[in-house]
């Protein structure tokens, strides 16, 4: 009985292994090989996106602008992570992808200490391989940052970090629990800002603590939907205690030039409110990429 | 061994007893939702076990319903309930994840200790004239005793191991130096939260250990579980008919 059994389990490990096997054949079959569209010579244009429904939609926007611009376009998303993709952008399988500067920096150099938006993007330049550049950085970012609620923003005056301290009521921050121990934490406000908080590792439920009050400064991506659905005020960061991630095309040098054009059009009218409300139609009207992109590029006058 | 050393050094350094979260806090907060949670899931499991073990009835129920409650991730569960409850009840939350995780072996071990007594001794003393009531604070629950005690014992080994998951919904106890580490690779402070949980597992264990020793009615072996395994633990005694001989 239990031989049985074991011979049964064996067999199906066997079948499910040998499966694996012939799938992960498939996937490296693709990407790996760098035969046919070696360094983007050719006229097809391929763009890359993150596992990301945020990056897949700006990846989207990219490919319809320059569909619209007359090239061909072949869209490879859902690649992964940066250590997936990179390699194939490198290698020039892939041509164009959205990136973020200040994560692709610290890829690239991970003892980084550039944060100001403008630094970051000063410093990838000079980071990035042979063959790999950018184009012009968008002002959407998708990074860390302090929000409050619109109503003690209003209460309190707030704009910018600086504005925190003249608050008099006890600030608490909210976060993730290493929050507490990052340099952009508590003691990194105090340093930059000169700003004293408590810390409450809210986790998860950051957002849902801000709105009950638990906590009143919450710390959310600046891309994140509920800033727009919870009507959250972003407290803009003058001094640079977050390291800014800003949008930014990564391209292979070979085509930088012929797409420039379409593509830094594209990024001079993404702005952070309408990254936020784009990944709003994504997540909570569930709209698909093509129908937002097709959507953004008309209503800017792109396409 | 590395490693462990730097985990010790953690432990013993002085600022474990300083900053936001100091270490004798932590572990106060953990033992405190174990206690809490574990006495509440005692509360529930053990009159609803006896009641099942007294009479016998509601057995495949119970089972069943434990068993579920058993497969429930614990994880899933708070994270699920503090949505349900709101963030403003957290504890809530938490400590109803941890009843649930503690009642079915609480449960088990309550009407198994009842199953487990000899049908003939009950019978015995119910032709003595005992009432139900006697019977069972004579008789089923001294026997059951160490049964019960047992259940308590791996109910509360599951919940101090569990509680670890409050840190995550921002309740603190010792998990938080777990969850906290992760992120930031602090390998000693994810070590020295782990080692502290199981020294409480290993004492709140060698604790129960003890106890049961001590409930076991004087003049009785059948509670220690080598006699019981070789006993049949689903005998019913049938009225009316004798009792075999030779048999258990």
């Amino acid at each position: 009985m239990f031989t049985a059994r074991n011979k049964g389990r064996l067999a199906l490990g066997a079948a499910v292994v040998g499966a694996a096997l012939a799938l992960s054949g498939c996937a490296s079959g693709d990407p790996l090989d760098p035969g046919t569209d070696d360094g983007g010579s050719t006229d097809t244009i391929t763009i890359g996106s993150q596992a990301y429904y945020s990056n897949e939609v700006i990846a989207e926007i990219y490919a319809q602008a320059l569909e619209n611009a007359g090239f061909t376009v072949e869209r490879d998303f859902n690649i992964g992570q940066r250590d997936a993709y990179l390699p194939s952008l490198e290698s020039g399988e892939v041509d164009l992808f959205p990136e973020y500067t200040g994560n692709l920096l610290q890829y690239y150099v991970p003892d980084t200490t550039a944060t100001t938006s403008d630094d970051v993007y000063a410093d990838l330049q000079d980071a990035l391989p042979d063959g790999l550049e950018v184009l012009d950085q968008s002002s959407a970012t998708d990074q860390d940052s302090y929000n409050v609620t619109a109503a003690f923003a209003e209460e309190n005056n707030l704009e910018s970090l600086a504005d925190l301290k003249n608050v008099t009521v006890p600030l608490t921050l909210g976060g993730a629990p290493e929050l507490e121990e990052r340099p952009y934490g508590p003691s990194g406000l105090l340093e930059k800002y000169g700003v004293t908080v408590g810390f409450s590792a809210t986790g998860d439920t950051t957002v849902e603590d801000l709105l009950a009050g638990t906590i009143n400064i919450a710390n959310v991506y600046s891309a994140d939907p509920r800033i727009q659905t919870e009507d959250l005020v972003t407290l803009s960061d003058p001094d640079g205690l977050f390291l800014a991630s800003n949008v930014v095309p990564l391209v292979n040098s070979d085509i930088a030039d012929q797409i420039a054009d379409v593509i830094n059009a594209v990024s001079a009218k993404l702005t952070p409110e309408g990254l936020v409300a784009l990944n709003v139609k994504s997540t909570v009207d569930q709209e698909s990429s093509e129908d937002i992109a097709t959507e953004w590029l008309t209503d800017n006058g792109l396409i | 061994m590395n490693l462990l050393a730097d985990a010790f050094r953690w432990l013993f350094s002085p600022e474990r007893l300083t900053g936001g979260q100091p270490l004798p806090a932590a572990i106060g907060e953990h033992l405190w939702y174990t206690f809490v949670s574990v006495l509440i899931a005692a509360l529930i499991a053990i009159p609803l076990g006896w009641l099942i073990g007294h009479t016998g009835r509601g057995r495949e129920i119970a089972v069943a319903i434990s068993g579920a409650a058993r497969a429930l991730p614990s994880f899933g569960l708070i994270v699920l309930l503090v949505l349900l409850v709101g963030v403003l009840n957290k504890p809530l939350a938490a400590v109803t994840a941890f009843v649930i995780l503690a009642i079915p072996s609480i449960l088990a071990g309550a009407y198994a200790g009842f199953e487990a007594i000899d049908r003939r001794v009950i019978d015995a003393a119910r032709a003595m004239g005992m009432t139900e009531w006697q019977v069972l604070w004579k008789v089923e629950v001294p026997l059951g005793m160490p049964l019960l005690i047992g259940g308590l014992r791996s109910a509360t080994l599951q919940v101090v191991a569990t509680v670890a998951i409050a840190a995550y919904v921002n309740l603190g106890g010792l998990g938080y130096y777990i969850i906290q580490g992760v992120p930031l690779r602090r390998f000693d402070q994810i070590l020295g939260g782990a080692l502290v949980i199981v020294a409480l597992a290993l004492l709140l264990d060698g604790l129960f250990a003890l106890v049961q020793r001590f409930v076991v009615p004087r003049g009785v072996s059948a509670g220690r579980p080598r006699e019981l395994r070789s006993s049949p633990t689903r005998r019913r005694a049938v009225v009316g008919t004798p009792i075999e001989e030779g048999k258990g």
